[in-house]
C-alpha cells in the first residue's frame, strides 16, 4: 500500500464517517464532497482521468451543489438534528454489515484474484472520446435524448406552477 | 538568441534541477512549478488591481490611486500591507471552521486552473491530455467555496449573494463548456497543449488562430461573456453588487481572509482568460510571422494584459444586469447560440476549404443570432426613454 493510496483512503473513509455522523446537514453535504474528492483521487492514482476529472466535474460541481441547494430550500440547514441515532439506525448497520460481508466475500472467492494481474488495458481520454463517437454512439444519443427528456420535464413542471400562480 | 530568451525560463528550471540529487528532481520540479506560478500570477494580480483602479478613475473622470510612490504605482504594497494588517473579524454567529475554510477553497483550485494553461513554448505546469477537462473540473469546486462563504457568515446578504452567484455561475458553466467544445472538436484533443500546436502557422499573413474562423469568432466572443460571469465580474457582479447586497458571500470577510478572496477572484479571471487565449487566440504564437522574434511568453501575457484590459474596460461601461436578464441572456441566447456554434465548427470540420465553408459557417452564425436577437428585443419593447419628472 503506497503512502499516498494510504491518505486518500483515510480522507475518504473520515469525511464519510463524519458526513453520516455531523449533527448539522451542511456540514454533512460539506463532508460528503470531500468523500467526493476522495473518490475522484482515487481514479486519478489509477490512471483514469477521465473518470477522475468527470467525477470531480459531476459530482462537486453539480451534485454537492443540488444536495446543498435541496437543504437550504427545505429549511434543514436552520436547525441542527436533534439526534443522528435512532432505531433505524441499528437496523442500518445490520445491512451495511450484511452487504460489507457478501462483498467482500465475493471479492476473496472471485478468479480475479487467483489469475495472475494482466497490464490493465490503456485508456486514454482520446480511446474513450472515439469509442463514444464511433463504437458506443447509438448509447449515448438514447441517454442524451433521456437527459434531455428530464431537462425539458423540469421546466415544463416549473412553468405550470407559475400559470397557475397568474391565474 | 532568440531560441535561448524564448526558453529562459525552461533553461533556467533545468539547471536548477541539475542541482539537487536524482531521486527529489521530481519533487523540486513540481515545486519549482508551482512556485513559479504562485509568484507570477500574483504579481499580476497586484499590477491587475492598480490597473484597473487607474483605468476605471480615468473612465469615471477622476485620478485613481496618486499618493503611494511616483503615479501611485506603490498603491499595491500598501493595499497588501493594509489587509495583512487588519484585524481579522469573525461574527460571533458565524460557522467558524466553514468560514475559514472558504477563502482555501477558493484560492486553491484557483492556483490548480493555472497549472494547466500554458504561457509559452514548452512552459505548460501540467501537460496532461484531458488538460482542458481538469480545467473545467477544478473551476467548478470554486462554486463550492461561495456557498461555503455565503452560508458560513450567518447574514442574509452574503446567503443572496451565495444564492446568487452559484445561479449564475451554474448557468453560465454552459455556454462557457459548450463555446470551448468547438475548439476542442477543431484540434481533436483536451490538451491544451496540443490546441495550440494545432494553431500554429499562418494563412498568409493571417496567423491560424481559431478566432479568425466564423465559428471561433462567435465562440470567443460567447467564452468570454461566460467568462465574465464565471469571474462574477461586472456586468455580471450582482453576487456582489455593494450597491444592493453590501457585498454579496464576502460581507463577513476582513483582512487577510478578504484579501484571499479578492487574490482568488482576480486569479479565475487570469485563469479563464488565459483558457480563453489557449483556446481561441493562438496560445503563445506570435500574431505576425515577423514578430516571431519575441519569445512567446511575452505574447501570452501581451493577450493577457489586453483582454484583461477589455474586462476593467467593460467594467467601467456597462451598468449591472437584472437577475431575470442574467438568466434570459444565458439559457435564451447564449445556450441555442453555443449549440448552432458546435453545428457550425462541425460543417467547417468536414466541408473542403475555400469560400463555401465560409459563407456556410458564417450563416449558421449570424443567422440565429439575428432571429433570437430580433425575437427577444421585439418582446421586451424596448423604445426611446420617456423622462416622467425630469423633462
Amino acid at each position: 500500500m503506497s503512502l499516498p493510496f494510504a491518505i486518500i483512503a483515510v480522507l475518504t473513509l473520515a469525511s464519510a464517517v463524519a458526513a453520516m455522523s455531523l449533527r448539522n446537514l451542511v456540514h454533512c453535504a460539506l463532508a460528503l464532497t470531500v468523500t467526493f474528492a476522495g473518490l475522484a483521487a482515487f481514479y486519478l492514482t489509477l490512471d483514469a482521468q477521465f473518470i477522475g476529472y468527470a467525477q470531480i466535474l459531476v459530482y462537486i460541481g453539480a451534485v454537492a451543489i443540488l444536495i446543498v441547494f435541496a437543504i437550504l430550500l427545505t429549511q434543514g440547514g436552520d436547525a441542527p438534528r436533534q439526534s443522528s441515532f435512532s432505531a433505524s439506525s441499528v437496523v442500518g448497520v445490520g445491512i451495511a454489515v450484511a452487504v460489507f460481508g457478501l462483498l467482500s466475500g465475493i471479492i476473496l472467492t472471485s478468479r480475479a484474484l487467483t489469475h495472475e494481474i494482466r497490464p490493465p488495458p490503456e485508456a486514454t481520454v482520446r480511446q474513450i472520446g472515439n469509442q463514444l463517437m464511433g463504437k458506443f454512439i447509438l448509447p449515448l444519443e438514447v441517454v442524451g435524448l433521456l437527459l434531455t427528456a428530464a431537462l425539458i420535464g423540469a421546466v415544463l413542471i416549473a412553468m405550470r406552477e407559475k400559470q397557475d400562480k397568474s391565474r | 538568441m532568440v531560441e535561448t530568451t524564448d526558453q529562459i525560463f525552461v533553461i533556467l528550471k533545468h539547471w536548477l534541477l541539475h542541482s539537487v540529487p536524482d531521486q527529489w528532481q521530481p519533487l523540486f520540479s513540481a515545486v519549482l512549478s508551482v512556485a513559479a506560478i504562485i509568484v507570477t500570477f500574483a504579481t499580476l494580480f497586484a499590477i491587475t488591481t492598480l490597473l484597473e483602479r487607474k483605468g476605471l478613475g480615468r473612465i469615471q473622470n477622476r485620478y485613481g490611486p496618486n499618493r503611494v510612490g511616483p503615479y501611485g504605482l506603490l498603491q499595491p504594497v500598501a493595499d497588501g500591507l493594509k489587509a495583512l494588517t487588519k484585524e481579522d473579524i469573525i461574527p460571533h454567529t458565524a460557522d467558524k471552521a466553514v468560514h475559514f475554510l472558504a477563502p482555501l477553497v477558493l484560492v486553491v483550485p484557483v492556483f490548480l486552473a493555472l497549472a494547466v494553461v500554458p504561457v509559452g513554448r514548452n512552459m505548460a505546469a501540467l501537460d496532461t491530455d484531458a488538460g482542458v477537462l481538469f480545467f473545467f473540473a477544478v473551476g467548478a469546486a470554486t462554486e463550492l467555496s461561495v456557498f461555503m462563504a455565503g452560508w458560513s457568515s450567518r447574514n442574509k446578504y452574503s446567503l443572496l449573494g451565495a444564492m446568487r452567484a452559484i445561479a449564475q455561475m451554474i448557468s453560465y458553466e454552459v455556454p462557457l463548456i459548450l463555446a470551448a467544445v468547438t475548439v476542442i472538436m477543431a484540434a481533436g484533443s483536451l490538451s491544451t497543449v496540443s490546441i495550440i500546436e494545432a494553431q500554429a502557422g499562418y494563412w498568409g499573413v493571417v496567423p491560424r488562430w481559431n478566432v479568425l474562423t466564423p465559428w471561433g469568432l462567435a465562440g470567443f466572443i460567447l467564452f468570454m461573456i461566460a467568462a465574465a460571469a464565471e469571474s462574477n465580474r461586472s456586468p455580471f457582479d450582482l453576487p456582489e453588487a455593494e450597491s444592493e447586497i453590501i457585498a454579496g458571500y464576502y460581507t463577513e470577510y476582513s483582512g487577510f481572509k478578504f484579501a484571499l478572496f479578492f487574490l482568488g477572484e482576480y486569479l479565475g479571471l487570469f485563469a479563464v482568460s488565459g483558457m480563453g487565449i489557449t483556446l481561441f487566440l493562438g496560445g503563445w504564437h506570435a500574431p505576425l510571422a515577423w514578430l516571431e522574434w519575441l519569445p512567446s511568453w511575452f505574447w501570452f501575457f501581451a493577450k493577457l494584459l489586453v483582454l484583461i484590459g477589455g474586462f476593467i474596460w467593460v467594467r467601467g461601461t456597462l451598468p449591472r444586469l437584472r437577475m431575470d436578464q442574467l438568466m434570459g441572456l444565458a439559457w435564451k441566447l447564449m445556450l441555442p447560440l453555443a449549440l448552432a456554434n458546435i453545428l457550425a465548427a462541425g460543417v467547417w470540420r468536414f466541408m473542403p476549404v475555400g469560400a463555401g465553408r465560409w459563407i456556410v459557417c458564417s450563416i449558421l452564425v449570424v443567422v440565429p443570432y439575428l432571429v433570437l436577437g430580433r425575437a427577444f428585443a421585439g418582446r421586451s419593447q424596448m423604445g426611446k426613454r420617456v423622462y416622467r419628472f425630469a423633462d
